[in-house]
């Protein structure tokens, strides 16, 4: 009995993720800042996973950046998803994978506003028929690409080459992980583990090898607040919640970042490097930052793919320390190379922030 | 019960963010903003349960809406199932209905993201759009975008980008019928309604405070709202 009541309890921090026939919808923010993540996601889980997912050209931005920055009303947004919604069930399809976490917590947002307002579902149908003449059927599931990665973290640990692991003392990497605001604030139930106990970047972290470190502001936005970063007026607000993380979490020296949301990545590692020329401070040993990945790049690093097919060199703080401490090859003087080794020239390197220039 | 609360009680995120407050600050203890600004969101949920128009009036004109960045951490963590984060996305709503938006310096900025994010969604079907977001604006991106940006089409095609082109694929050039459907669903919501509305209040209120404002992103009006910050919102801290 006493076990039972356990299992009762812990079932509230579970989910259950679709295992296959997914309807992919991308996220702005990746696109712009991380398209090697997205090609990552689905190279993932067609070629290791062999599992069918399936993109439409036609499907657009869900708008929940203007949304949550308020430009964009809620009946917009609501039709804006219910298109995505026409479009999977158009393809056949009922499983939703979702490249963003803004759009995650808006497709369970809308789907519970509806579940409580049928009337709104309602109108938002007949928007949707008299915008598009479209129809659809809401999904059966939906997961975040994250979610995926992590139901299948045993199979990609099982194909790996590498481990979190630093190849010279053989001791687990220290990660630390940062979920993302709109993953399972709002809808503890839609996120493996809640909001209390968030496991999904965790999981992967220690299938994979490493060693996951609380810190005191674990949980801390990262501070894109949306028009909190958007405006450049606003920015201080994003800086500071970026800079109180790293402050809590430079005492436990982390090898790297882990980030779930499209957002948190491109801010942590932007404002490691903008508080390096404000301040001159950096959070990594000798001058490096904090490497900060995605949990695609992460799992295709220890896959052995590439480094600069995973888009590693887009990143403003260098991930080099990280592959060298793993034992992970590259070849630095492709690094900012094109796709038939043409020369692109080089980005400056940073005033104080250690860089590698690919040579 | 006044009007505005009758007004903001029609919007569901209205409906679903207020129970009943127990004034515990819950909310202000987790709230990033309240960090960082002048700003308690449990002072919002205690004016918007007095419904009383005029402090809501007052509410909806100040900078007090703005500083929230909607992270619904204070969702999680109520204990009587309040929701201030939908709260303020109700009052937002409401600001730029009627307007009140243009009365404070952070409501003003909404003008700056209407004609970034709104118009790349409707000219482009994303939310951001990489060769818009430029260095100049954000300086914070560093070296590693600025070099991103000047070789744009050569890196998104390295990194496995279907860049400007047809077919599925990272930042594909959206075909035009989507387009048009997605600029059809802005006018049947409302959506190209509120742009208009951002529009009009702020060319109104450049007027009134006589500084020049034209459609582009170039004219002294934007470039104050996007870049001016009076330095009055944040705390201080004691020495």
């Amino acid at each position: 009995m006493k076990i039972e009541g356990k299992k009762q309890i812990w079932k509230d921090y579970q989910k259950e993720i679709a295992g296959d026939h997914y309807f992919y919808v991308r996220s702005c923010v990746r696109q712009n800042f991380f398209p090697g993540s997205e090609k990552t996601f689905l190279r993932i889980l067609q070629n290791e996973l062999h599992k069918d997912i399936y993109e439409n050209a036609a499907h657009t931005t869900c708008s929940g950046i203007g949304y949550h920055s308020d430009i964009v009303p809620i009946a917009t947004t609501m039709t804006m998803i219910a298109r995505q919604f026409a479009l999977m069930t158009e393809a056949g399809l009922e499983n939703l994978a979702t490249s963003c976490i803004t759009s995650f917590g808006l497709y369970n947002e809308i789907l519970e506003t509806w579940h409580h307002f049928p009337e709104v579902e309602e109108k938002t149908r007949e928007h949707l028929w008299n915008a598009t003449k479209r129809e659809f059927k809401k999904p059966a599931n939906v997961a975040h690409a994250s979610d995926i990665i992590y139901k299948y973290r045993e199979e990609i640990s099982e194909k790996a080459k590498f481990k979190l692991v630093n190849k010279d003392t053989g001791k687990p990497l220290k990660a630390v992980e940062h979920i993302g605001c709109h993953y399972a604030r709002m809808f503890p139930d839609k996120g493996v583990g809640g909001a209390e106990y968030p496991y999904v970047l965790t999981g992967m972290i220690e299938s994979w090898g490493g060693e996951v470190i609380d810190y005191p502001e674990r949980r801390h936005c990262c501070g894109f607040g949306f028009r909190q970063y958007l405006v450049m007026a606003n920015r201080g607000f994003s800086i500071a919640c970026s800079k109180k993380k790293f402050e809590s979490m430079e005492p436990y020296h982390p090898d790297l970042i882990l980030t779930n949301c499209p957002g948190c990545p491109m801010f942590l590692d932007r404002w490691q490097y903008a508080i390096s020329e404000m301040e001159g401070k950096t959070y990594g040993p000798n001058g490096q930052g904090i490497p900060v990945l995605t949990y695609e790049e992460l799992a295709g690093m220890l896959l052995g793919y590439d480094p600069w097919d995973l888009g590693l060199q887009v990143h403003q703080v260098p991930v080099e320390p990280l592959l060298d401490k793993i034992g992970i090859p590259y070849n630095s003087t492709k690094k900012f190379s094109g796709i038939q080794g043409e020369d692109l020239g080089k980005p400056d390197s940073p005033s104080v922030l250690k860089f590698y220039t690919g040579q | 019960m006044g009007k505005l609360y009758d007004q903001l009680a029609t919007d569901v995120r209205f409906k679903e963010g207020l129970t009943a407050c127990l004034n515990c600050g819950t909310c202000t203890a987790i709230c990033p903003a309240a960090e960082f600004y002048n700003y308690q969101p449990r002072q919002i949920v205690d004016i918007l349960q007095t419904k009383d128009d005029s402090q809501i009036e007052a509410l909806l004109k100040s900078d007090l809406i703005w500083y929230c960045g909607e992270c619904m951490s204070c969702v999680t963590r109520c204990p009587r199932n309040n929701a201030p984060g939908l709260l303020i996305m109700a009052l937002r709503s409401l600001s730029q209905e009627l307007g009140y938006f243009v009365e404070s310096e952070k409501g003003r900025q909404q003008l700056a993201i209407k004609r970034t994010v709104g118009s790349w969604i409707l000219d482009f079907g994303y939310c951001l759009y990489p060769s818009l977001i430029t260095p100049e604006n954000h300086p914070e991106q560093g070296p590693v975008w600025e070099w991103e940006h000047k070789n744009l089409v050569k890196v998104m095609e390295r990194l496995g980008a279907n860049y400007q082109k047809t077919g599925p694929g990272i930042l594909r050039k959206i075909p035009q019928e989507d387009l048009d459907e997605i600029r059809k669903i802005f006018e049947v919501t409302a959506g190209i309604e509120r742009f208009e509305k951002i529009e009009a209040f702020s060319k109104k209120k450049a007027g009134e405070l006589g500084i020049p404002f034209d459609d582009g992103m170039n004219n002294e009006y934007i470039q104050q709202i996007y870049t001016t910050n009076s330095g009055s919102h944040t705390r201080k801290h004691e020495d």
